[in-house]
């Protein structure tokens, strides 16, 4: 009874994180579905994405979720940026290359991140309330972030599927050497679709930085998570991503009710191994 | 008449797609056998499935008094089955012996590394790429790299050897070099199975000749009973040029 | 001459070797030995990736877990067990070549970034589970008596002692790459790298070679890992199972030139010197870690092949003396 009500009280909060977590995956996932690369800045992105909320927040006194006005299309340049100066050339080499191709842009995020602003932990004192329904209580700006989510998502989707540079990546991502026979520019449509990963793990950042504290190298654990996500999800896959990120943020708000908090990570990773070995794909179905 | 290979009412699916159905045949020891066929009619399948790439859905390979259905590739290689790629798939960064030493080193013959250098320069001797021996794989041309394929598969003393269009793309010189290549390779005790689409070629090298048309074997025999084969004009009725060819050949 | 010249591939590597441990003992400073310590471990671990990463070609982004893993249950014995520090370095690549025998089985078979993805999890596993993990004292870890410093005469006895034993180590290292890269194994694994299917259709049973491999790649990071921790004193899950430090070692690998037996040795060298350079220097101390990223972001798209692969596509004199 006693870790029903914990439940109760820790399940709808997890979930609202899971779609936050849902946003970062995504980005991770859409890039691999378009280019087969996997993006290791992911981790210092997200970081970033934090810090802007900050800068937007405390130094400037803008509305944090106004603030994913700047955010979002900075993340989305950054992004561009990334794919024209590291990634570009070695997209069709063997992963080896892609990997440590986005594993140095991570050092140098890391790198000038920590000399701007240390590794010591920041804080977005942002309070929106809290609404209480029943034995739970659920934060204002949780609430909030995972409308933000949906929103993002739900933009996401009308963009690839309503929009034509949408309908370019999805062509790209089906078969590349096809799209460009049909005259579609890949290499720009490559970078853009760069640049919305990097958006989305900008925003995801920028959410997150609202209710945890952090610090130029928190974004890594957010990282793993999105390759957690993105395996379970189906790699490719972004409403995957949504659906893994849920069941993410549900299992460590279940996991704490049965043991120590201490083992959720065993059991994300193992589930993360398993789910790899059994199911590359993704457990709820993915691309090819 | 020893069988060296018998095919029994192979049959392989990819989701919905029927590949083969119900393909069977006897190969005696010895034979230069064609497998011909239009595109798409499923001949690299049944190279696939026979030398365990694939496994079949339904019926039984024997090689060798044995069922090797199940068996993955690399055994198949150990027992004496070698083969060389329609697309070539050449280890670009090692060197054009080291290419072939593999093919020595863990195919049939299974030698150590210092007799299998020995071997890989006969068979390179043998295919005339001597003197590319210490280039790299991947700087060879294309008419090459089919050779290279061609050592290869040589270098581990098969018993059985697999030839996946060998000749296409090559020039009318080539083409006549290589086929002397298949004739001796015969006379040294090799059975071969060729997918052929120069029907020239085929007609002229094969003992018995099978006929595939959209996974299904329409026919079988030696190359005169399969030119005057109405089925087998009619399926090649489609490229009516083939099928002049075929007739022209005989 | 002629053989002579077959055996450079495996001289010069050995000469630098041996170059890092007389060093510390003709400058005599305590110093010099520390930085010494650190090169030679990172020989002996990017060699050891390198029979994974150079020669069969699958990516592990996780190797550092057979570090942290035989470190682990090496330094257990020698601190809970009262085992000698000869036995524990044995139990720890023991342990690993175990743990990577049975990893291999399942993960190999998958391919490209799913594998490379699957060694980070393991990695990320095991550090979450030691974590939680008593009889290895869960986030606290365990921290040695001072008094096991005794048996080998002193504490600085054991520090000089540690340091000739990685050493060992690394020259192990260094002759297993050798030995693999010009035996028959090593040639089924080269085929494996350039094309695992034409591989097995020629008879390469590329399961078994491929779970050998990685076997063989584990063994001396988990022997490492004991000593290591010996000479720290203590082990936490933190410092056992760093996943940057994995990636430092692809690094060094991809420096150096995979593939090659010199070239995990040069890279090693370059990247740990470049970083001492870096740590110390005044104007780049902050910004060290962009500095190194920004190298690696030119070297990966400018001369992948990296230092030696670069050198061996110059000519064929250099392929064939540059093992």
């Amino acid at each position: 009874m006693q870790q029903l009500n914990l439940l109760l009280a820790s399940l709808p909060d997890g979930i609202l994180l899971g779609f936050v977590y849902g946003v970062a995956a995504m980005g991770l996932t859409l890039i691999w579905g378009v280019m087969n690369v996997i993006n290791l800045s992911h981790g210092p992105i997200i970081s970033l994405g934090m810090f802007g909320a900050y800068i937007v927040f405390i130094k400037m006194g803008i509305n944090p979720y106004l603030g994913l006005l700047i955010i979002a299309p900075l993340g989305l340049l950054l992004g561009v940026l990334i794919y024209v100066v590291a990634v570009h050339r070695v997209i069709n080499a063997p992963h080896l290359s892609s990997l440590l191709a986005t594993f140095s842009v991570n050092m140098i995020i890391i790198g000038l991140g920590t000399a701007a602003f240390t590794t010591s932990p920041y804080n977005v004192d942002f309070n929106m309330g809290s609404v209480t329904l029943g034995s739970t209580t659920l934060l204002g700006t949780r609430l909030i972030a995972a409308l933000a989510a949906i929103i993002a998502t739900g933009s996401l989707y009308l963009f690839l599927y309503r929009t034509r540079p949408g309908k370019y990546i999805r062509a790209v991502a089906n078969n590349r050497a096809a799209a460009e026979l049909m005259g579609i520019p890949s290499s720009r449509i490559l970078a853009l679709s760069f640049g919305l990963g990097t958006m989305l793990a900008a925003i995801s950042g920028a959410l997150i930085a609202t209710f945890f504290p952090f610090s130029i190298l928190s974004g890594g654990g957010y990282e793993l998570k999105s390759f957690v996500i993105g395996v379970l999800g189906g790699l490719g896959n972004p409403i995957g991503a949504l659906v893994g990120g849920l069941a993410l943020g549900a299992l460590e708000a279940i996991v704490p009710a049965f043991m120590e908090t201490s083992w959720v990570p065993v059991i994300e990773f193992g589930l993360f191994i398993l789910a790899l070995l059994v199911r590359p794909n993704g457990l709820f179905g993915a691309k090819e | 008449m020893t069988l060296l290979l018998q095919v029994q009412g192979v049959t392989k699916r990819f989701g919905g797609l029927q590949a083969l159905t119900q393909v069977t045949f006897d190969l005696p020891a010895g034979e230069i056998f064609g497998l011909i066929g239009p595109n798409g009619a499923g001949k690299t399948t049944l190279f696939n499935t026979i030398n365990g790439v694939y496994h079949p859905e339904e019926g039984r390979i024997v090689f060798q008094g044995k069922d090797v259905t199940k068996m993955k590739p690399y055994y198949l290689a150990k027992m004496g089955m070698a083969r060389t790629h329609q697309i070539v798939r050449p280890l670009n960064e090692l060197t054009v012996r080291e290419n072939v030493m593999v093919g020595a080193c863990f195919g049939h013959e299974n030698q150590h590394l210092a007799s299998a250098a020995k071997i890989a320069d006969e068979v390179l001797d043998f295919v005339k790429l001597s003197s590319r021996a210490d280039q790299l794989a991947g700087s060879l041309n294309v008419a090459q790299k089919k050779r290279l394929e061609m050592a290869r598969a040589l270098a581990s003393h098969p018993r059985l050897l697999l030839l996946d269009e060998v000749l296409a793309g090559l020039n009318p010189s080539e083409i006549d070099g290589m086929i002397q290549m298949i004739l001796d390779i015969r006379t040294q005790g090799v059975t071969i199975i060729m997918i052929e689409h120069l029907m020239k070629a085929v007609m002229n090298v094969s003992d018995r000749i099978l006929v595939l048309d959209y996974g299904e074997q329409i026919a079988e025999g030696n190359p005169k009973e399969i030119a005057s084969d109405p089925k087998v004009i009619e399926a090649y009725l489609g490229d009516p040029k083939l099928a002049e060819r075929l007739m022209e050949d005989d | 001459m002629r053989n002579w010249q077959k055996y450079i591939g495996i001289i010069i590597p050995l000469l630098v070797v041996a170059g890092l441990m007389l060093y510390p003992t003709v400058t005599g400073k305590a110093a010099a030995r520390e930085t010494a310590f650190t090169i030679l471990k990172a020989i002996a671990l990017a060699s050891s990736l390198n029979i994974l990463l150079g020669y069969t070609g699958y990516v592990s982004f996780g190797h550092i877990v057979f570090f942290g893993f035989g470190g682990y249950v090496g330094f257990y014995l020698l601190s809970s067990q009262g085992a000698s520090l000869w036995i524990a370095i044995l139990a720890g690549g023991l342990s690993s070549g175990i743990l990577a025998f049975l990893l291999g089985k399942a993960i190999l078979r998958l391919r490209g970034a799913y594998f490379a993805l699957a060694t980070i999890g393991v990695n990320e596993a095991m550090k979450a589970f030691i974590n939680n993990f008593d009889l290895f004292g869960g986030p606290t870890g365990i921290t040695l008596n001072f008094k096991t410093y005794l048996a080998y005469g002193g504490a600085s006895k054991a520090l000089e002692m540690a340091f000739f034993i990685v050493g060992g180590l690394a020259c192990l290292a260094i002759i297993m790459s050798y030995v693999i890269r010009t035996s028959k194994f090593g040639l089924g694994l080269l085929a494996i790298r350039e094309n695992e299917d034409a591989a097995e259709v020629m008879g390469v049973i590329a399961p078994d070679a491929k779970t050998w491999a990685y076997v063989l790649s584990a063994i001396i990071p988990g022997m490492i890992g004991v000593l290591f921790f010996f000479k720290n004193g203590n082990v936490e899950p933190h410092d056992a199972f760093p996943l940057h430090a994995s990636i430092e070692l692809l690094v060094m690998v991809m420096l150096g030139g995979q593939g090659t037996v010199l070239g995990p040795i040069l890279g090693a060298f370059a990247y740990q010197g470049m970083r001492g350079y870096l740590v110390t220097s005044d104007f780049f101390k902050d910004i060290q870690l962009s500095v190194s990223g920004a190298l690696l972001l030119i070297i990966v798209l400018f001369i992948p092949a990296g230092a030696v692969g670069w050198l061996r596509k110059r000519s064929e004199l250099l392929r064939r003396v540059l093992a």
